[in-house]
């Protein structure tokens, strides 16, 4: 599958209070999260955002707290890729377990500017930005991942388990 | 073929044969936490996956504690939903009210965690119980619900990094000096995906609140865990506290590690984190001139009673200054107790400090404590984030109980010898 969407820069060690600061966490509502999105960086941040469009941050993506709201906050932003040089490692499970497609491009990153065209095929693991013309790799998803995704997600996984228990 | 703490706890609960990092290991889990934030969301998936009971009911813990006493109608709203999924499941360890503290705090000392487990969270902090010897550490919300329903889980095997520390530590300085300092070299992704190993004689000498405050504190630098060597120090704890089965396991001689970190604990002062990053480390007489409106002693990184007796041991026969705010927060019901027995409660209010519940509350920027904008805070708690504890354009220092009470009296950040 492939996604295309205008690209928003963010900084390093974007931290999980930034994404969705603790006070909107009295809800699991994707949109209302969503609404919040990106509160703790910037008010109104979120408000640039198109639906489809593309995160792209720098190292340590997604740090601080394990709140699951973080990258369903994202998603219900309308921001269904984030692409970054690294992810924080609660976040990087987080996202895979919400369906939040997440590519670690390490320095590769800094070919992807605010503003730009990119078009993410997370399987093929390549990123193009039409506005550079310029491609970029990313690291393929773990294998044990890659057999949750296929699952369905960490839910699809854990309630085949569950059914071939009885 | 030697191997290092983290390998051998997972070892211990994989049939799996553990080879070393990289390799994705199944692992059984001995208790599995959430909270009043991450617990609405675990059963939303929990029911999600088809579950109709947990894997078993003394090894879930469900401790509201963030946004507790409910602060408004949607935290009420939250924990009720937490509520009638622990009576539905017949869960033992449900805490919302009086028997309720701060869940890193809690844990431990009711033995429901101890040496050898395994034990994962949705919660980042977590991995405090590290300090005990347990492989635990923070994980989202749905992995937490598989591992409800499952009793397990599943783990990359970290590489490890083992930070050597050995000296006396100077008057005023503690655990909370020594994970800043390691948080200040090594950065906030210094050990993303990795185990922390701590050793030494300085670590050999700490007590368990000491150990846990620095293992809490792992996450700060990316890391997945934070393990010391249960020791009979470590073992003899947990038995007290009503642990049944607590194991020691060391790391064999010649393991693997990926680095070593050694830290003179002689050569060491009082360190502040500033804002607002944790790896923004000086040593607090380098901070310079930072009037503060408020200090907060509490949560689970320094709300133990250790924490509270340094507090005191400062604030005796002292004033907070005018116009600051010093608000203590013991962690848990008997540290609480305990803070009152000893008469610490006389010296905070003497002072003129506020006590709270235990409770999340400010750390997190949820309540009791927030801050308006341009209002500077030096708290014990663990992050310092743009916004964590209030407005965008407030600060937070993070510091050991010692600092923050001397600043409270000072009006402004201060080595506990210069007051």
């Amino acid at each position: 599958m492939t996604y295309r969407g205008k690209a928003h820069v963010v900084g390093a060690n974007i931290d999980t209070d930034a994404i969705i600061p603790a006070r909107f966490l009295v809800t699991t509502d994707p949109k209302e999260l969503g609404a919040n999105c990106m509160e703790g960086l910037e008010p109104g941040w979120i408000s640039r955002v198109k639906p489809g469009d593309i995160m792209v941050a720098g190292p340590n993506f997604g740090c601080g707290s394990s709140r699951e709201h973080a990258p369903i906050a994202l998603k219900g932003a309308g921001l269904p890729v984030v692409v970054a040089h690294s992810f924080a490692r609660i976040f990087y499970r987080n996202g895979f377990n919400m369906g939040l497609i997440l590519l670690e491009v390490g320095d590769a990153v800094d070919k992807l500017g605010d503003g730009h065209d990119l078009e993410v095929d997370a399987e093929a693991g390549k990123i193009v930005n039409h506005t550079t013309g310029e491609a970029v790799a990313c690291m393929p998803v773990p294998a044990f991942m890659a057999e949750i995704l296929a699952a369905g997600g960490l839910v699809g996984y854990a309630k085949a388990r569950l059914a071939a228990q009885g | 073929m030697p191997f290092t703490v983290a390998e051998k706890i997972l070892q211990a609960h994989s049939p799996e044969e553990v080879k070393g990092p990289g390799q994705i290991v199944r692992c059984t889990v001995d208790m599995v936490l959430a909270n009043d934030i991450t617990a609405p969301l675990a059963i939303k998936s929990f029911d999600a996956m088809g579950a109709t009971q947990v894997f078993h009911k003394d090894k879930v813990a469900l401790v509201c504690d963030h946004f507790t006493p409910n602060k408004d109608i949607a935290s009420a709203e939250q924990v009720r939903v937490v509520r009638e999924f622990a009576q539905k499941m017949g869960v033992t360890h449900y805490y919302e009210g009086g028997d309720c503290g701060v869940e890193h705090a809690l844990l431990p000392e009711t033995g429901m965690v101890g040496p050898g487990d395994v034990v994962v969270g949705a919660d980042s902090h977590t991995c405090t119980y590290g300090g005990l010897g347990a492989f635990a550490t923070g994980m989202g919300s749905t992995d937490v619900a598989a591992a409800m329903a499952l009793g397990e889980t599943w783990f990359k095997v970290p590489t490890t990094i083992k930070v050597q520390i050995d000296g006396e530590l100077p008057e005023y300085v503690g655990a909370k000096d020594l994970i800043l300092e390691l948080i200040g070299r090594i950065g906030v992704a210094g050990a993303l995906y990795k185990a922390l190993e701590f050793t030494g004689s300085t670590v050999a000498g700490l007590s368990m609140e000491g150990r846990m405050t620095m293992a809490n504190m792992a996450i700060e630098a990316g890391g997945k865990v934070g393990l010391f060597t249960a020791d009979q120090k470590a073992l003899d704890y947990a038995r007290a506290a009503g642990h049944p089965d607590p194991k020691a396991f060391a790391a064999d001689p010649g393991a693997a590690y990926e680095r070593v970190v050694a830290i003179d604990a002689d050569d060491m002062s009082p360190r502040v984190a500033c804002p607002h990053l944790p790896e923004n480390v000086k040593p607090v007489a380098e901070v310079g001139q930072v009037p503060i409106r408020q200090a907060v002693i509490g949560s689970c990184t320094n709300g133990r009673i250790e924490d509270l007796r340094e507090a005191a041991a400062v604030l005796k026969g002292r004033k907070v200054a005018p116009g600051v705010r010093l608000i203590v927060l013991p962690a848990t019901p008997r540290i609480w107790r305990q803070a009152m027995d000893e008469g610490l409660f006389t010296i905070f209010l003497d002072a003129g400090a506020v006590v709270g519940p235990p409770t999340c509350g400010p750390c997190l920027g949820g309540h009791m404590g927030i801050l308006a904008a341009g209002e500077v805070c030096v708290a014990t708690t663990n992050r310092n984030f743009k916004g964590r504890m209030g407005s965008l354009d407030s600060f937070v220092y993070l510091a050991g109980p010692a600092v923050a009470a001397a600043s409270a009296v000072a009006g402004q950040i201060i080595h506990p010898a210069a007051l």
